[in-house]
């Protein structure tokens, strides 16, 4: 896979007043052409200012940004203007011109690449049509939903052809159902374009929606990157670990004994599992956790099982699982064990 | 009680009042933000959390424009008398009380377009730094067209303040309804003809508001 985004050792610093946050610290992470890659961590994960560093909106302290073997550093503001045309970006609230009709919006990036104006009104109502709101282009801003805002964001995003498009938390604002139609159209910009596509976000859900790979940051620091697959179901740092399971170590749910994690990636969603499982074995469990859905069929997703005390009826369970090709991690020490906390399966 | 009103030429006088502080007012608010305006942007660029940050800059206009707002209008209006001569070729009179008027409400105006440009998201700027726009992209489409609504009602209410000082030059010779209302109603006890200008100067800085509002209501697009 051909690289398009390398970050190199980058290391971010605010100096305030009277102190100093270290939002970056020596991050690396090279992102291949035509990837969705999600960047995921808690709150005050340093997200943002990575996502503002693939720009250089904000200049690293120590490191650099490659964007198709350009160092960001070494440019003058006029060549980093143009990258800049390369790289588009979406926000959470959209950032429209709040003055200017859609088409006009959509026009701007134009206007300021220095298209001539027929042909920018020619591509914004293609690119309106592309994310369907072709009916929309005389209207203004503030007379749009937020999904349609994002949509609007999105077509003046693809306005100048970009390589790379940037998302800064673009449907943390949305709801559920307008989130999945925004994240299902940057999938369709994906493919249809072949456009590489960062995803910030605080939501596992948005990265298994849609992306390909995962970096999940923490404090600053890269806690873990590599495909979704890989990372949800064999999550290796404890930033990760919380991520997936949605679970603060804080929380006592897990710590008795026996606790299963039980990871479907190609079960049929027909098939109820863990309901067989119960009658096969006359013994019932304790479901801590489930969080499951239905791609084309297959079962994907997780649940935590608390089993059984028993000994017996346990190890019949585990076997029983393993028998029909579930991946079950035992969750013995996970609570409070930190990075120890991993475990076989 | 009107009886003085009823006097052609005090009618003829009072027309000519209207006409001349109008011409003052708006030369002066004109001229006011062809200097105001570049420095208010110049205020919100030249910030710490602008987009060219200028620390020596910066407090160089936000003292300059402090030092000028704090000289009451009418010292102010001493202190210039040399430029006035300068400029108008002599101290009193409205094309003399404009220059006074214009360097009185510049810092005024350059404050109401800074807070005016404060106001505009910094997201949306965000954006078009983004999309790879340079400065003068920004300040043109972005950061004063975004702020075009709270731009317009900022010159409604310089207007409004450049028309109550060019009354207020009537005092030392500006001529209009100010030096009406002081040489008739102050110097002569004709308290009619005080009350009219008075009433006439009313009209005038509710018309003006009436014609921002409306201009204002008219153009935003946010609804």
């Amino acid at each position: 896979m051909e690289t398009i985004i390398r970050m190199q050792d980058v290391s971010k610093t605010f100096i305030g007043r009277d102190d100093q946050v270290e939002a970056l610290k020596g991050v690396s992470l090279e992102i291949g052409r035509g990837d969705i890659c999600g960047i995921i961590g808690m709150s005050g994960a340093g997200k943002s200012t990575l996502v503002r560093c693939l720009n250089f909106l904000e200049k690293p302290t120590s490191g650099t940004v490659f964007i198709e073997e350009r160092d960001l550093s070494s440019l003058s503001p006029a060549q980093l203007r143009q990258v800049r045309r390369e790289v588009a970006m979406i926000f959470q609230h959209f950032n429209l011109l709040m003055q200017r009709n859609v088409l006009d919006n959509v026009c701007f990036p134009m206007e300021i690449n220095g298209v001539k104006k027929a042909d920018a009104r020619k591509r914004a109502k293609e690119l309106l049509e592309v994310v369907g709101l072709q009916d929309k282009a005389k209207s203004y801003p503030s007379q749009l939903s937020g999904g349609q805002k994002q949509r609007v964001a999105i077509a003046r995003a693809l306005a100048n052809n970009p390589k790379i498009l940037l998302c800064d938390e673009a449907t943390s604002a949305l709801d559920p159902t307008t989130t999945k139609a925004i994240l299902h159209l940057l999938q369709k910009i994906n493919r249809e374009f072949g456009i590489t596509i960062v995803i910030i976000t605080h939501e596992m859900a948005v990265v298994q929606e849609i992306c390909s790979h995962v970096a999940i940051l923490n404090e600053g620091e890269l806690a873990e990157y590599g495909s979704v697959e890989e990372v949800f179901a064999h999550p290796k740092s404890l930033a990760a670990k919380k991520l997936v399971f949605r679970i603060e170590p804080k929380e006592a749910l897990m710590e008795s004994r026996r606790c299963v994690r039980i990871v479907f990636r190609e079960n049929s969603s027909f098939e109820p599992v863990i309901a067989n499982m119960v009658l096969a074995c006359r013994t019932p469990v304790n479901i801590l956790l489930a969080d499951t859905k239905d791609i084309g069929g297959v079962a994907h997703g997780q649940m935590i099982l608390q089993l059984p005390d028993d000994e017996a009826s346990a190890a019949r369970m585990l076997h029983y699982l393993r028998e029909r090709k579930l991946e079950v991690e035992e969750l013995p020490s996970y609570m409070g064990g930190g990075e120890a906390g991993e475990s076989d399966v | 009680m009107f009886e003085n009103l009823m006097q052609g030429q005090i009618l003829q006088m009072l027309a000519e009042g209207v006409v001349v502080t109008l011409y003052m007012t708006l030369f002066s608010t004109f001229f006011a933000y062809v200097l105001g305006l570049p420095i208010g942007i110049a205020l919100v660029v030249t910030s710490e959390k602008g987009l060219r940050p200028q620390k020596v800059v910066y407090k160089i206009l936000d003292i300059a424009v402090n030092v000028v707002r704090s000289v009451p209008f009418l010292i102010l209006m001493i202190l210039l008398i040399p430029l006035m001569r300068l400029i108008a070729g002599k101290s009193y009179g409205p094309t003399a009380t404009i220059v006074a008027l214009t360097l009185a409400a510049a810092p005024f105006v350059a404050r109401l377009v800074e807070s005016s440009l404060l106001e505009v998201d910094p997201g949306v700027v965000e954006a078009a730094q983004s999309m790879g726009a340079g400065l003068w992209t920004i300040i043109w489409k972005v950061m004063l067209a975004e702020a075009k609504i709270s731009l317009i009602v900022g010159a409604t209410i310089a207007l409004g303040t450049v028309l109550g000082y060019s009354a207020m030059a009537g005092a030392i010779g500006g001529g209009g309804l100010g030096d009406i209302a002081i040489r008739y109603g102050y110097y002569r006890y004709q308290e009619d003809i005080m009350i009219v200008t008075v009433a006439l100067l009313i009209l005038l800085v509710q018309g003006i508001q009436w014609l921002g509002t409306w201009l204002s209501k008219k153009l935003d697009r946010r609804v």
